[in-house]
């Protein structure tokens, strides 16, 4: 009864992650847009690797492709992959101090970020701009509220 | 409650199927054009998170309109009344020369060409991949949208249908990357293929000896030769002529004429079943003749 309830929450903070991914926002801001899907997927998969990891990753990756109008398959690939390295070391990164976190959540949003460049630039003839990498930065510095948050809020229902 | 040693090798295998699966995903959906109807089921069931980001600028919206002075409100009234008047104007003197035109068409055993089935869309404000310029309009399947289908506004061409769900539809914008459109000189009747640049502000046509008599200023229209779209639409402006030497070709740049970054309101419109095999054979053959091989360019045809 509480896992299925459990499951409920956590799906919904993905989805409200996604939303977050499409809010529109003024053009001046929006290349400083945190990759939310990853943080709250990352967050999830750290803390409950057994239960969250590149199933989630996979579907929650596939929505966002069709969100965001991006070949399908590009955003799910990304995040399996960095999905798999949080899971595989998620002793590690859970021991370590949540500013290390960040450094290495901001490693991971950099790897998402050229994983789905080089797959659209299979596709297409797209350049990359500095201005694409800036959310990296956002990211990391979101990632500690996020952190707190998540965790409260899996404290409170006793997600597990 | 969780097994004590993680099952690495079983996540190992996990990962391979994802990266499989979205590989095979990335072909499908860009080479095969029967994907498209999984698509479109997909996309409708995405379509509530689409609409559900839109909500916050459209109360913006809604506040905006609802704090205009009345002073405002009064000027823009009587703007308006006179630009409807002039239009009306015009419209006498258009009906009639688009009577004359029909019976000289006539006489010269061409197509005549019919009204078309027009729809206006809203675009919806939703955040879309950094890597390619579209825009999410509020109608879908629902209503008959088709992919392919031109997009139009009152300035000119806005760009074409590539992603269609139940109650929106995706429009990639002709100055994305991947976008190109037949179009030809209104001055000279030249031909080109005009290139999306990657901005939004930006097309180039690609191929064109330095020879060619185009000019800064020049306006190109649609040809309607792709069978995308319909023939005459404004779509930009040469901004851009140089030649150099050593070159094969002159750089040839252009500015589309729709404002692109503040396009509200987008016109969809259908292509005339018994009108659209025919076309214009006579005309095409002629014209052919020049670079024959452009004309298969880069028009996306999905």
């Amino acid at each position: 009864m509480t896992s299925a309830n459990g499951r409920f929450k956590l799906i919904l903070t993905l989805i409200l992650a996604l939303l977050l991914t499409a809010l529109p926002v003024p053009e001046p801001i929006d290349s400083f847009r945190p990759d939310w899907v990853l943080l709250v997927l990352g967050y999830w998969c750290m803390a409950l690797p057994y239960r969250v990891s590149i199933g989630y990753a996979w579907v929650t990756g596939l929505a966002l492709d069709l969100l965001l109008g991006a070949p399908l398959g590009i955003h799910s690939l990304a995040l399996s992959i960095v999905i798999y390295i949080i899971v595989m070391n998620h002793r590690l990164i859970r021991n370590i101090s949540l500013w290390q976190q960040a450094l290495i959540v901001g490693f991971l949003t950099m790897l998402n970020k050229l994983i789905i460049f080089w797959a659209e630039k299979l596709l297409f003839d797209i350049s990359i701009t500095p201005m694409y990498l800036w959310s990296i930065l956002t990211t990391m510095l979101i990632w500690p509220w996020i952190f707190l948050i998540l965790r409260k809020i899996r404290r409170q229902f006793a997600i597990r | 409650m969780k097994p004590i040693f993680a099952t690495s090798t079983s996540l190992q295998l996990r990962l391979f199927l994802a990266v499989i699966a979205s590989f095979s995903l990335i072909v499908f959906d860009s080479k095969f054009d029967s994907f498209s109807n999984v698509r479109l089921y997909l996309n409708t069931a995405v379509s509530p998170l689409i609409y559900a980001a839109d909500i916050p600028s459209e109360m913006l919206k809604g506040v905006s309109n609802n704090v205009v002075s009345r002073r405002d409100l009064r000027k823009k009234v009587a703007e308006q009344k006179d630009q409807l008047f002039t239009q009306q104007v015009q419209l006498l003197e258009f009906k009639h020369l688009k009577q004359e035109n029909k019976r000289l068409r006539a006489l010269l055993n061409s197509p005549v060409h019919t009204d078309q089935r027009k729809l206006v869309a809203e675009i919806i404000t939703v955040n879309s991949d950094p890597f390619s310029l579209q825009v999410v309009i509020n109608k879908g399947a629902m209503e008959g949208v088709y992919i392919g289908q031109p997009v139009l506004n009152e300035q000119g061409v806005v760009g074409q249908i590539v992603d269609v769900a139940a109650t929106y539809s995706r429009v990639l914008l002709i100055s994305d990357i991947s976008h190109g459109i037949p179009v030809r000189v209104q001055r000279n009747d030249i031909r080109a293929i005009a290139n999306g640049g990657g901005e939004l502000n930006s097309l180039n046509l690609p191929y064109m000896p330095h020879s060619t008599d185009i000019q800064v200023g020049d306006v190109l229209v649609t040809s309607g030769l792709g069978g995308v779209f319909p023939e005459g639409y404004p779509v930009a402006t040469i901004s851009e002529f140089t030649y150099q030497v050593g070159q094969p070709y002159a750089q040839v740049e252009a500015k589309p004429a729709v404002a692109l970054e503040r396009i509200r309101y987008v016109l969809l419109v259908w292509d005339n079943d018994d009108n659209a095999s025919e076309g214009d054979p006579a005309i095409k053959d002629l014209d052919d003749v020049n670079e024959p091989q452009l004309e298969t360019g880069k028009e996306k045809t999905l």
